[in-house]
């Protein structure tokens, strides 16, 4: 299997006749991905290289069939696309955008809490991909193999970076899912760690964290609690002076609050191995799951 | 962006919480001719964005005019933990019979926010909590349902507010919480609020950290951004669209994505280098956000060699070769560079970046490479 998207993946693009969205969302077709629909307000009825386009949610799953939404509209529309999506019944949000102000996702997030079987991944994140058989999103799918470790992480090109050490070593991946680098994502490594506990093809699992808020850490106690499979950690920014937003918005050493050093120290206290760089990690997953 | 005291008691007032009125000053001359409008006594406070401001000699009571204009001339100007006072607030006096404390905090964790009460106010909060933390009251608020005023009741008791002030002190707290929510707040704290002899309430301090990302609907809070408060690299990155956060080192540090840069400054300090710079160019950086970031990069004096980490998504390898040949051909960098191509187009990067032989400028073909000859390079050692 894999998680989140895969060969049932039926997907509406938010912001489809943009040139990001409708970049993407090709490069997304052109993987494999099976791209049902579109969805720009008063553009309905066009089409996008033969991907229709509708004028709301409701139109595009109902005629299209869609059951994943990725959601690239600028910041100050995009709580209310993902809001629509999910009220439209999609069951898997992805939102690529990044700057939702805080409210906004704080909002969202209560929101879609309240509805069982919704879940919105990200926002300001890279998307998900499952090598082989679905892409959503950003993620340079051609680095990427099918195989047996699944990744998460709150950054994006840090997991191309990771993934492609993995690579080298001769891993494949059973899917790579970018949480986001914002203060509320929709996801949290928790989520993620229940999914690929769950998932066959999965049989060690990466986590990329960073600095900022306590998903680490409350991650840690999760996997001593409920995870049999082996986890890798890493964790960036021990370099981050406290009180800066080190580029994305969730990336801050509030007082002592969020440190490297104490998420690292959190995740070994559990028995979780952490890398101390990117290619360490891969040399980790040697170790555990042989070359 | 947080605020300064006084640009958070205009917001207060913004949303009816009572303040002392108060006027600010640039000048000596200014704050003079704000206080002989407040009369005396009268009291001076130095604006910068730090606590402590008290205990550092930032705030000082004047009787007078003799002592206002004493206090006014040696408070601008003065250091306050490495930030110097360039603004004044000069404020009424104000009758205090109680001191509390109250807060809005966007808790992450939680995701909800807390409000906080306390009557040990006027302290430093964090060790409040430390030593006697069930002298502070907490809830959380629906963030869809908002703050309900059996909330505000039930804090209020919790926190053993005298009886004649729980309704008063259950609207402060309402109206904070109107604030935090229409100014989109990550913080709103008073400390102290104070409670006067006629058993008033006023919030005599504030301190407002405002959520940049939605900075473009609040278009009056986004002017008072001050610039003159942000390093000269940081505001130029800024100009230019560029995630910058200036450190202490002499490396130079350029990537694409937050984390793999920050990822890159660790890999820099385990190979014995120090950091100059965060510098995300962010997604599908292109050759004009390259040349920019160059300059960013080298207008730090401390910096004497410059690491180029890419891992190229949306980010195109060619298009950073192509920029960085542009800004080499424009205003040619007097230190060394090392580059690290990877990912989308990566072949053809490296091919552009050959052929163009730019004067110092190395590869490298891993990131713990590219670490390892950067940190030698800027220890003045030759490659």
């Amino acid at each position: 299997m894999s998680v989140l998207v895969g060969t049932d993946t039926r997907l509406c693009v938010s912001g489809i006749t943009g040139s990001e969205g409708s970049f993407h969302t090709l490069n997304n077709r052109a993987y494999g991905t099976n791209v049902v629909s579109g969805v720009t307000p008063g553009k309905g009825g066009q089409d996008v290289e033969g991907i229709p386009v509708f004028n709301t949610f409701h139109a595009a799953v109902e005629e299209s069939g869609a059951n994943t939404a990725m959601v690239f509209v600028p910041p100050p529309f995009a709580a209310d696309s993902i809001l629509e999506a999910a009220d439209a019944g999609i069951e898997t949000i992805i939102a690529i955008t990044e700057g939702i102000p805080a409210h906004d996702e704080l909002r969202v997030y209560t929101q879609l809490k309240r509805m069982p079987g919704v879940r919105l991944i990200g926002p300001n994140c890279p998307g998900v991909l499952s090598p082989g058989k679905a892409n959503v999103g950003i993620i340079p799918a051609s680095f990427f193999k099918e195989g047996n470790v699944g990744v998460m992480s709150r950054s994006g090109t840090l997991t191309y970076q990771i993934g492609n050490e993995l690579a080298q070593k001769g891993f494949g991946n059973s899917s790579i899912v970018g949480i986001g680098g914002d203060p509320i994502p929709g996801t949290s490594f928790v989520d993620v760690l229940e999914l690929f506990e769950n998932d066959d093809q999965t049989e060690l699992i990466v986590m990329s964290g960073e600095i900022g808020g306590d998903a680490e850490e409350v991650a840690a106690e999760y996997i001593a609690e409920h995870v049999t499979k082996p986890v890798v950690g890493y964790i960036a920014g021990f370099a981050a002076p406290p009180g800066k937003t080190m580029g994305h918005a969730g990336a801050i050493v509030s007082g002592s609050k969020g440190t490297a050093a104490a998420k690292t120290e959190a995740l070994e206290a559990k028995g979780v191995r952490v890398g101390r760089t990117p290619t360490q990690v891969a040399e980790i997953a040697v170790e555990i799951l042989g070359g | 962006m947080d605020l300064l005291e006084y640009q958070g008691k205009q917001l207060f007032a913004r949303h009816e919480i009572p303040v002392p009125s108060g006027i600010p000053a640039r000048t000596v001359d200014e704050a003079m001719a704000a206080a002989e409008q407040i009369g005396y006594p009268c009291v001076v406070k130095a604006q910068v964005k730090i606590g402590g401001r008290g205990k550092a000699g930032g705030v000082k009571v004047a009787a007078n005019a003799t002592e206002a204009r004493e206090y006014s001339e040696a408070i601008l100007g003065m250091d306050i933990k490495g930030f110097t006072v360039y603004e004044l607030w000069i404020e009424e006096a104000s009758e205090i019979e109680a001191e509390y404390y109250a807060a809005i905090v966007f808790d992450r964790s939680a995701r909800a926010p807390l409000v906080m009460l306390s009557t040990q106010g006027g302290m430093d909060i964090e060790q409040v909590s430390e030593e006697t933390p069930e002298a502070i009251a907490t809830l959380h608020v629906d963030p869809l349902l908002g703050f309900q005023p059996f909330e505000a009741r039930r804090l209020a008791f919790e926190a053993g507010i005298d009886a004649d002030l729980i309704r008063p002190i259950g609207d402060f707290l309402t109206r904070l919480y109107a604030t935090f929510i229409a100014e989109e707040a990550m913080l709103v704290e008073v400390n102290p609020v104070i409670i006067t002899p006629d058993r008033k309430v006023k919030a005599l301090d504030s301190k407002i950290t405002l959520d940049d990302n939605a900075l473009f609907r609040h278009t009056e809070n986004a002017a008072l951004r001050d610039p003159s408060d942000e390093d000269p690299q940081e505001q130029m990155a800024r100009d230019y669209g560029l995630a910058y956060v200036k450190l202490d080192g002499d490396i130079g540090i350029f990537g694409n994505g937050a984390g793999l840069v920050m990822s890159t400054l660790d890999v820099v300090t385990i190979f014995g280098g120090e950091p100059a710079n965060f510098l995300d160019a962010g997604g599908g950086a292109k050759p004009e956000a390259i040349t920019r970031a160059v300059e960013v990069i080298c207008s730090n004096e401390n910096v004497t060699a410059v690491l180029f980490n890419i891992f190229g998504g949306i980010t195109r390898c060619d298009d950073v070769a192509t920029g960085l040949i542009e800004a080499f051909a424009t205003n040619p960098p007097s230190v060394p560079f090392v580059v690290r191509l990877d990912g989308t187009n990566d072949v053809e990067g490296r091919r552009i970046l050959a052929e163009a032989d730019l004067p110092g400028v190395y590869t490298a073909s891993t990131m713990n490479e590219a670490a390892e000859k950067v940190v030698a390079l800027a220890k003045g050692e030759s490659l």
